[in-house]
């Protein structure tokens, strides 16, 4: 699926390395490919459903990639292995779902405070605990931006297609370089597993390291005669610790924190859909997304005569004796989809403006509601309705647009 | 025939080197090192056969033994 | 000040967070030691765990990494797989390495990669002041075993040679000659080389592990409880064997056995 994009663009994804070609790949092995061409030399990892097929196919294309891969003994050992591998010069990434994304985090809080620059996926699964391994959620939304103890910035990115899980690996790995951050690919199993058309590049992308003036901590990677000291403790520019001077140390927080924060807008990715004449938005992201443009669809009257009966509101107009064709053109609901592909940081202003002239804000969700608060922050002006659904089932475009005819009074 | 140092801004005062030489070169002293604790002094450094035992067990690399030429 | 120390160490932090008396020192002065007599500085980085002993390579003028409680083996294999020509020495401790790292030790182990361990082991849990650790001797007093240690210690030597480790050394920092030979020895291994050293800490295991808490003294304790095998001998009741305990220079390094297995496949790289 492609998300047409009315928005301006941020950023230019500069796919010109090599010629493209189009190839019918899974989520998780476009994944694979994009870390590839994005750089990635070292992986390192722990089979977990349902992000399996990332490691195994890394197993073989990163050691022709020249790389090095290896299967660790648990998840903790993998993004730490990871880590080593980014200070002896190699682009590096891991990827794993729930039980084993929590482990990370440990590790996760290590790369954040040495500004160490690594892609972590997390295909997610179900939750809480071993879950449902091989069902789809978003239930890790806040566990990816607030994960880690302690305070820290991070940058998180949401693909609802298989050519975006490949283009924003790519982006993943220059975000982590240009702010040396530790940057996560919350995929969900849904994007993981399905398989379409996409676009890839041979050959790999140059990207460049380390913007210096987001970075405190010290920078030159190892074996290049600096002299290095990478410092789990709060620590100065040389690595020295500095965790006994409280002003020292706040000033550490906050920059490892207003490097992310300030620069929001920059990081900002959101997608538009319909959205120039709407004024009911759905905000949506990863495989939810999906659903939510087909809901724009069926809103905005693209016919489909097979969707209509499957709708409830449709169902209760013929139960109530009102003639069907009165109501199968919904074309006068000017409905909208406000696509979220970086979820952290928030991109607030984004989505002020992109949402300037709706009153009614739908969130849809596979869980309890989580990143609906974040938006009802922002949006305080204006009704903004959760959607959230749990067990594994995504949205179905017809539970959105029902959702939304209900909340637009259409069944009254 | 050696130079026997102890740097004042490195010991700590454990009193290791008193113990390991085996000529006894090394003796308690009132001095204080930058620790806050007694340091000590070095006595008799005619007698030293550089082995480099304190050098070597001085936890915090305050000993430095050289070897001065006889002549 | 020290010569070494003037060419190994950053002067500006000393001095060192050590106690008065720490064995930790004497593993420093060794390590570098080794380092210098092979002249590879530059060739050589260090990965260190949290804990006493871990802080023992932050003082030096190299490229280190102090990382997180126990996963030192972890990001020290990163590291061995991203740079395979350079040396990596990792400090780790007992409770570091022995016990939330020991699975990060049996699968290095077992890869028998490349890294060279050294393990300070001062039979408790120093940093956190005085508890009881994975290789604390049975009936010790700490500060979690107020009636005495139950638990059988752990020996990470036997523990690394069982998984696989090609060079495992024990020594005591009694032993400072022979412990720089070790770590030199060990770095100069192509293999997973795992060195234990006994490590006095005068301090915090003192009284209830030794009965002893001058440093001189837990020193002479070393030499007169350890025994070095020979052939023939009868093994001394009560005392801890130390020298090199294995060392197989024929075991084939698990990065090599990486590029045998893709050569041999004809799987061209890069």
């Amino acid at each position: 699926m492609v998300f047409p994009s009315a928005g301006e663009k941020r950023f230019d994804m500069e796919l010109n390395a090599s010629d493209p070609k189009k190839v019918v790949l899974q989520g998780n092995e476009a994944c694979a490919k994009g870390a590839l061409y994005a750089g990635c030399r070292f992986f390192a990892g722990y089979p977990i459903t349902p992000s399996t097929e990332i490691i195994e196919l890394m197993s073989s294309e990163m050691q022709k990639a020249g790389g090095a891969f290896i299967q660790m003994e648990d998840e903790i050992g993998s993004a730490c292995a990871i880590i080593g591998a980014r200070w002896g010069g190699k682009k590096a990434m891991t990827a794993t779902s729930g039980p084993g994304y929590t482990l990370m985090q440990e590790a996760i809080g290590y790369a954040a405070v040495t500004e160490t620059p690594i892609v972590i996926v997390n295909v997610q699964r179900g939750g809480p605990s071993t879950g449902q391994p091989t069902l789809s959620s978003q239930e890790d939304v806040y566990q990816a931006r607030y994960g880690s103890h302690g305070d820290y910035g991070i940058i998180v990115l949401s693909p609802s297609s298989v050519q975006e899980m490949y283009d924003f690996t790519v982006r993943a790995f220059e975000l982590s370089e240009q702010f040396r951050t530790p940057v996560i690919l919350l995929s969900d199993e849904v994007v993981g597993h399905m398989r379409e058309k996409i676009t890839i590049h041979d050959g790999s992308k140059n990207i460049k390291s380390g913007t210096q003036k987001f970075v405190v901590s010290p920078h030159a990677d190892f074996f290049q005669g600096e002299n290095s000291l990478v410092e789990g403790q709060l620590h100065d520019e040389w690595g020295r610790r500095i965790g006994h001077v409280a002003e020292q140390s706040g000033r550490f927080i906050q920059n490892i924190n207003k490097k992310i924060q300030d620069n929001a807008d920059r990081i900002a990715d959101i997608r538009t859909y319909c959205m120039e004449d709407a004024d009911i938005a759905i905000v949506a992201y990863g495989s939810v997304a999906r659903p939510a443009a087909n809901a724009v669809k069926l809103a905005r009257g693209i016919r489909d005569e097979r969707i209509l009966p499957k709708l409830k509101v449709f169902r209760d107009l013929v139960k109530r004796g009102v003639p069907a064709t009165m109501h199968t053109d919904y074309s006068h609901l000017k409905v909208g989809l406000v696509k979220i592909n970086s979820l952290w940081p928030f991109p607030e202003e984004e989505l002020k403006r992109s949402t300037q002239n709706t009153e009614l804000i739908i969130v849809p969700e596979m869980n309890v509601g989580k990143y609906c608060r974040e938006v009802e922050r922002v949006l305080k002006d204006k009704k903004v309705i959760s959607m959230p659904k749990s067990g594994g089932d995504i949205h179905t475009p017809h539970e959105i647009l029902d959702e939304i005819l209900k909340e637009a009074g259409v069944n009254e | 025939m050696a130079r026997i140092t102890v740097d004042k801004a490195c010991c700590k005062g454990c009193d290791i080197c008193l113990t390991v030489c085996p000529k006894k070169i090394f003796v308690h002293s009132k001095k204080r090192n930058n620790y806050g604790t007694n340091m000590p002094d070095v006595s008799g450094a005619d007698g030293c056969i550089v082995c480099r035992t304190c050098e070597r067990l001085c936890p915090d690399g305050a000993i430095n033994v050289e070897e001065e030429d006889q002549t | 000040m020290n010569k070494l120390y003037k060419k190994y160490i950053k002067t500006e932090l000393l001095p060192t967070l050590f106690c008065p008396g720490c064995g930790n020192g004497i593993i420093q002065y060794a390590a570098i030691d080794a380092i210098d007599s092979l002249g590879i500085k530059d060739q050589v980085a260090c990965v260190s765990g949290i804990g006493c002993s871990s802080w023992i390579p932050c003082y030096y003028k190299m490229d280190v990494m102090h990382t997180m409680h126990g996963r030192a083996l972890a990001f020290a294999q990163g590291l061995k797989l991203a740079q395979p020509d350079k040396k990596i020495l990792v400090f780790t401790g007992d409770g570091d390495c022995l016990a939330i790292g020991g699975n990060h030790l049996l699968h290095a182990s077992a890869r028998n990669i490349d890294l060279t361990v050294v393990m300070a082991n001062n039979y408790i849990y120093g940093m956190t002041g005085g508890q009881k650790s994975p290789s604390t001797p049975k009936g010790s007093i700490t500060k979690t075993t107020p009636f005495g240690s139950i638990d059988e210690p752990i020996d990470g030597c036997r523990l690394a040679m069982t998984m696989g480790a090609s060079y495992v050394a024990r020594w005591t920092t009694a032993h400072p000659v022979q412990l720089a030979k070790a770590i030199r020895e060990g770095m100069e291994h192509r293999g997973f080389s795992f060195i234990e050293v006994l490590c006095q800490c005068p301090v915090q295991a003192g009284k209830g592990v030794y009965g002893e808490k001058e440093p001189a003294n837990i020193l002479k304790y070393y030499k007169e409880h350890t025994y070095q095998y020979r052939e023939g001998m009868e093994i001394p009741e009560g005392k801890v064997r130390i020298g090199t305990l294995k060392h197989d220079p024929a075991a084939e390094e698990y990065i090599q056995k990486v590029e045998k297995k893709l050569i041999s496949q004809g799987i061209k790289r890069g």
